[in-house]
């Protein structure tokens, strides 16, 4: 039951098995510890563990705030609805390693003061849980009471008010203005509500076993341990790694000169992220600090490289819609804001010469939503836009002068258009 | 000795975007090209609290409301 002492923590376990049954997981893990909730917060708070479902937010603090809201039993939330069409490592997580995910909630259950986890996944990591849970209920494993809440499949169903609409039944997957108030406050059925994503779970279920001075081994300062990563464009199909804080992409993914030199531009942080010059995203230190200078973000771990040969405009104008789409529909700004920002762009994708305002038009665009919507969608896709006008500026010169690309072979995933929400 | 301070919130759920709020104070609110407000300035100066306030009652969504900024 030694602590792993390379990059490789959350994925060390499988020993080759494409599921860490509970025997396994207790044969390479032992039980979770049986301490305090003050040692466990003191654990997380000293960890610098951040969240990992893309707000990056430090959990130790989050973690106090619920447990001294003091107001009713809190709930704690394990999130794993991921709905980033470019991510798929929380499921991925669920699938193989349940018990790491469940070991953490249940750790978190205890650090803030209650026995009631809500385990929050979209329909297909149900089975899996399931099953864990029952290997676990069968052993007696846990003091807390595990419940299963299935989560519409919807780019926004993870977000936090969204996630706890969906526990409590009204409006699944649809945020809710919280305004100065939080879900930590008042959450699942009114009480103090922990919503935390499950790769950080698996990851505090490892700090409670290790300590935070192990956590710290691997990483920086700001940006300590490990991460799941979803890496599209670099094998065959996508690919989950974890990956030590601190390196560089390239080193990390195995990406040589000549490789590099087939990738357009790197999408970091998913559809609410931004788009980074390859040699930017290859040799940064891979940290949060550094994406968010270059004006992306690690986000939920999401990295795409875009080959050359497609056409990063068409690509870029896909996505936009498909996020204008997956809006709740609800706040002015959003429901306007996205629909010209996805015209914009399909303009310049398609037609570039109906481009009102050219290409400077849309960061103005970008202006006009950014902080304006009840949840983050709109910053997030402004991101998007703003860091795609950038990297994409020489193509869309290109587009202007010459008009649009030829041959747009599709290559990011972006599903179909959901079916209208109920609002 | 001190007194409270004050910003603006929209809840822009709730909001229709019929732009009473801006005619009422103009000082504060102006609307985006789809009618919808746009608060400028973090916090509400002294002299424009009382209209501020008189313009959040004014709201037919009760959309808008004065959060203290010195407590959470
Ligand atoms: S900002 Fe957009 S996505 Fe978020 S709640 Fe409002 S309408 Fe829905
Ligand atoms: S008066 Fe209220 S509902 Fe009308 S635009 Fe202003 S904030 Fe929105």
């Amino acid at each position: 039951m030694t602590a792993p002492t390379g990059p490789t923590r959350l994925l060390d376990a499988s020993g080759g098995a494409d599921v860490v049954g509970l025997d396994a997981h207790l044969a390479r893990w032992g039980a979770l510890p049986d301490v305090s909730p003050k040692v466990l917060l003191d654990a997380v708070d000293r960890s610098g563990l951040r969240g990992h479902g893309g707000a990056w937010f430090p959990v130790g603090t989050k973690w106090r705030a619920v447990a001294g809201s003091g107001r009713s039993k809190p709930v704690v939330v394990a999130n794993g609805a991921e709905g980033e069409p470019a991510s798929g490592k929380d499921r991925y997580l669920l699938h193989h390693s349940p018990h790491l995910v469940l070991d953490g909630a249940a750790a978190a259950a205890r650090a803030i003061g209650t026995d009631r986890v809500i385990v929050h996944v979209t329909a297909g990591p149900v089975a899996g849980v399931h099953a864990a849970l029952a290997e676990r209920a069968r052993r007696r494993v846990d003091t807390c009471s595990f419940e299963v809440v299935v989560a519409p499949d919807r780019f926004l169903s993870g977000q936090e008010s969204a996630a706890v609409a969906t526990v409590n039944g009204r409006n699944p997957g649809i945020p809710t203005f919280v305004g100065i108030r939080s879900v930590r406050d008042q959450g699942v059925a009114g009480r103090p509500t922990l919503v935390q994503n499950v790769e950080t779970l698996a990851h505090a279920a490892l700090i409670a076993r290790y300590g935070p001075e192990w956590f710290r081994s691997v990483g920086t300062a700001d940006s300590p341990g490990t991460a799941l990563l979803t890496v599209t464009g670099r094998w065959e199909a996508p690919r989950i790694v974890e990956v030590p804080y601190g390196t560089t992409l390239g080193k990390a993914l195995g990406i040589d000169a000549g490789a590099a030199a087939g990738i357009q531009a790197v999408l970091l942080g998913g559809y609410g992220g931004g788009w980074l010059p390859t040699s930017t995203a290859l040799t940064m230190p891979f940290t949060e600090e550094s994406a968010r200078g270059h004006g992306s973000s690690l986000g939920a771990g999401v990295v795409v490289l875009l080959p050359t040969g497609v056409c990063p405009l068409a690509e870029a104008a896909r996505v936009v819609r498909y996020l204008e789409g997956e809006g709740a529909g609800q706040c002015g700004p959003c429901v306007n804001g996205l629909d010209v920002l996805a015209t914009s762009m399909e303009h310049l994708a398609y037609r570039p010469r109906s481009l009102r305002g050219g290409v400077a038009a849309l960061p103005t665009l970008c202006g006009l939503v950014e902080g304006r919507g009840a949840c983050h969608h709109p910053d997030g896709v402004a991101r998007f836009v703003r860091t795609a006008v950038d990297a994409f500026g020489d193509h869309a010169a290109l587009h202007l002068s010459r008009g649009p690309c030829q041959t747009t072979r599709p290559f990011l995933s972006v599903p179909a258009p959901a079916a209208s929400v109920a609002r | 000795m001190s007194r409270a301070r004050y910003k603006l919130v929209v809840d822009p759920i709730a909001c229709d975007g019929a732009g009473v709020c801006a005619e009422l104070l103009p000082e504060m609110i102006t609307l985006d090209p789809w009618g919808f407000p746009i608060i400028h300035g973090d916090e509400v100066p002294d002299g424009l609290l009382e209209l501020a306030r008189r313009t959040t009652v004014s709201c037919p969504r009760l959309a808008l409301t004065l959060v203290r900024l010195d407590k959470r």
